[in-house]
């Protein structure tokens, strides 16, 4: 037996009983404070449902040939969006979409500055690895079961648990591309007299731009595994499908919608991906 | 005037370099300092004046510190200990908005490996230091055109740097450093990156822009032929040390220690040194009414084959021993009618055409200034010494020191100048006696004396 140095029970109700303080003391306020993330998510959900599909697939062509400019790559992304709806998948797709969309969006607004500060500061640096390891590893219900009791079931629950499980990709990729930047260009534009601005916006995160760019694809693709579990708690979409095929054993709609699930990864790791990539044609040395 | 001064610059790398400060300029070594402080000493009391419209060369290996003065000119790198002035203010003061003035409006910079950025087009790049300026689009992309043809980049504004050649992309940082107009140019190892053929070429454009712009340059090299080429004035760093400043003429002639020695052995020295540094001053120079006689005496007492003449302060030829004896014999007046016409260079010839021109002939060669003045005598022994790396250079090029037993070197063993090299130390106070003038051509006395005597000997003509 290994003895016993702390007491793991009194740690426990410490840990419980602070989250009950949380819940008892600031619920309410975090509930109302995520009101516009909840405003602005079911708006957008509504605007993919409502939009009529052909539409939508069409918005997404022009996205693909904006970010890869070539023209059978786009038709591909617009038939695999077809597919999608052609398994009777569509509305629970779109759900999924918006949700991604979303959890991906938040993760890169905060995502993308953390990068910044922390190849900036290094001691910065050294505080975020760690929690970025710990982000990662921890098993996704851990961090569940208290952001349930804080916000209770629903989509805002699923987005920040997405966004806990997404947003290090983006984080690590961006600090590494800035850190990445051929030294003598960053120093050019120093000798030039740019300020800290100008050499953040002027060829920082621009040369970085592909690392970012890699950054923010693995971040959606990690937001997209979360959707099952997020469907759990009370998001809908093809999670949600997933989680009935398992329940009630039907394995047809399971692998359906994993199906889904799968096309809408491709499509948005190719869109993502082929910006990188051109990019990285143009800026290579 | 001076347009950079760098009055005493320490730099100490390491956590607290103020700590090893002064050790430092008690003159703790470079290795002791590592070795106490696990602090590495960039530079150690550097001072330098640059000279407004001059191209100053810093040279020195890498690891030398070369990189790291210049970039205390814009305080890319910050100093320890020291002074930068440049206008007569101090640098090291400024603040943060005021060294990005500074930097914008004073100083611009091009980089060994281009700096450019990847994701902008050449016009773009051009244009950089402009935009953070803040000038207007359109006016900044005009200046970039501009400067974009003066390098002879035009036709290529809508390029990416990816797209064009090591040599192109440095005439696009060299057009986006000049767009600034700034007075100062840094320069780190502009061309260092580049194949020796593009390299020679941007030295000549650099030249050809400087000789229109005059603009102030400082210029890091680690090679010493672009050092000599490029630069009015060349300082060499060795670990952080200055170890010799001044005129390439100077370094290559005269180098202070056995490590800038060892610099300029792969130096081809025929291209810097001219015929002027091959003259040996000539101890006996006839005019052309000195009596036959006279002549005569005074050639046989140095023991030389033949004496240059001189018209006034002009060459006219040499006079031959043999010719000078028929004169006494057929007892002419004068030796004009004897003096026999040989090829002149004047003193700013390379050497390396004097080479040529020595190997082609075995006629004596003498040197005139650029108003035809006589200057002296081609030595070959001294041609050889000059362009020859193995011979220890100390001995200065005014004359060798050695009495009179300077072997001839192979190719000219029929010349047989043994016995021709004089000390020179004596013969300008001693001139007067020993420059032999016809007695009623007093006048000239004086200004054939100021002329300094020839060694140059008793060639045989050919």
């Amino acid at each position: 037996m290994f003895p016993e140095i702390i007491s793991a029970r009194n740690v426990r109700n410490s840990i419980d009983g602070f989250v009950d303080y949380l819940v008892i003391n600031y619920a309410d306020g975090l509930n109302r404070m995520s009101e516009p993330i909840l405003a602005a998510l079911v708006w957008l959900e509504q605007l993919l449902r409502n939009a009529p599909w052909w539409s939508i697939i069409i918005v997404t062509m022009l996205i693909a040939y904006g970010m890869s400019r070539r023209i059978a790559f786009s038709l591909g992304m617009g038939a695999m969006l077809f597919l999608l709806g052609a398994m009777g998948l569509w509305d629970a797709g779109m759900q999924t979409l918006s949700l991604m969309i979303m959890a991906t969006g938040i993760s890169i607004i905060i995502g993308i500055p953390i990068g910044i500060l922390m190849s900036k500061f290094n001691r910065f640096r050294s505080v975020m690895l760690p929690a970025l390891d710990i982000m990662q590893t921890m098993p996704s219900f851990v961090y569940l079961i208290p952001v349930v009791m804080l916000f209770g079931l629903g989509k805002i629950p699923a987005i920040i648990a997405t966004v806990i499980y997404a947003v290090p990709p983006v984080i690590r990729l961006t600090d590494l591309g800035i850190r990445l930047v051929d030294a003598e260009v960053l120093e050019a534009s120093r000798a030039f007299g740019a300020s800290s601005t100008q050499q953040l916006f002027g060829v920082q995160i621009p040369l970085a731009l592909p690392n970012i760019m890699a950054g923010i694809n693995q971040t959606t693709m990690m937001a997209l595994s979360m959707v099952v579990i997020a469907s759990m708690i009370g998001a809908r979409g093809l999670g949600y499908e997933v989680l009935l095929g398992i329940n009630r054993l039907e394995v047809g709609r399971g692998l359906l919608a994993g199906l889904g699930i799968v096309i809408l990864a491709v499509i948005f790791d190719r869109i993502t991906q082929s910006y990188g990539k051109r990019k990285q044609i143009r800026g290579a040395r | 005037m001076n347009k950079i001064e760098v009055k005493n610059i320490y730099k100490i790398f390491g956590k607290h370099p103020e700590k090893w400060l002064e050790a430092v300029k008690q003159g703790m070594s470079k290795e002791e300092l590592l070795a106490k402080s696990k602090h590495t000493l960039g530079l150690k009391d550097i001072s330098l004046n640059i000279e407004e419209g001059s191209i100053y060369v810093i040279m020195g290996l890498s690891g030398s510190g070369k990189s790291t003065l210049i970039r205390h000119f814009n305080r890319l790198i910050e100093p320890t200990a020291g002074q930068i002035l440049v206008d007569g203010t101090d640098v090291t003061t400024l603040g943060k908005k005021e060294l990005e003035k500074f930097r914008q409006k004073t100083m611009s910079m091009v980089f060994q490996r281009f700096g450019l950025l990847p994701h902008k087009t050449t016009l773009e790049n051009a244009a950089y230091g402009l935009n953070i300026q803040g000038v207007s689009k359109e006016k900044a992309q005009e200046t970039a055109r501009y400067w974009l043809e003066q390098v002879g980049l035009a036709g290529f504004e809508n390029q990416y740097p990816n797209q064009l050649s090591g040599g192109m992309q440095q005439r696009v940082g060299l057009a986006r450093a000049l767009a600034t107009d700034a007075e100062i140019l840094l320069m780190d190892e502009a061309f260092s990156a580049l194949d020796p053929l593009i390299r020679r070429e941007m030295q000549n454009q650099l030249l050809e822009l400087q000789s229109r712009l005059n603009k102030t340059i400082v210029f890091i090299t680690h090679d010493l032929d672009e050092a000599l080429r490029l630069g009015n004035r060349i300082a060499i760093l060795k670990d952080g040390e200055l170890i010799q400043e001044g005129t390439p003429e100077d370094i290559l002639l005269s180098p202070n220690n056995e490590y800038v020695e060892a610099f300029l052995h792969d130096v081809n020295r025929s291209k810097i040194l001219n015929a002027g540094h091959a003259v040996n001053k000539t101890r006996l120079t006839l005019t052309m009414r000195t009596r036959p006689a006279l002549a005569l005496e005074r050639m046989k007492q140095y023991d030389y084959q033949f004496a240059p003449v001189l018209d006034g302060n002009l060459f006219a030829g040499i006079l031959k021993l043999d010719d000078a004896e028929q004169a006494v014999r057929s007892g002419l007046r004068d030796i004009s009618s004897l003096v026999r016409d040989i090829v002149s260079v004047p003193a700013s010839t390379g050497l390396d055409a004097v080479l040529t021109h020595m190997l082609q002939s075995n006629q004596p060669v003498a040197v005139t200034d650029e108003n035809d003045q006589f200057l002296g005598m081609m030595s070959r022994t001294k041609v050889v010494e000059l362009v020859s790396t193995d011979t220890p250079n100390n001995e200065s090029p005014d004359e060798g020191k050695q009495p009179a037993s300077d072997t001839p070197e192979a190719g000219q063993s029929d010349s047989g100048n043994t016995g021709d090299t004089a000390s020179a130390e004596t013969v300008p106070s001693t001139a007067n006696p020993e420059t032999v003038t016809a007695p009623e051509a007093e006048v000239d006395t004086n200004k054939t004396a100021e002329k300094p005597a020839s060694e140059e000997p008793r060639k045989p003509a050919a």
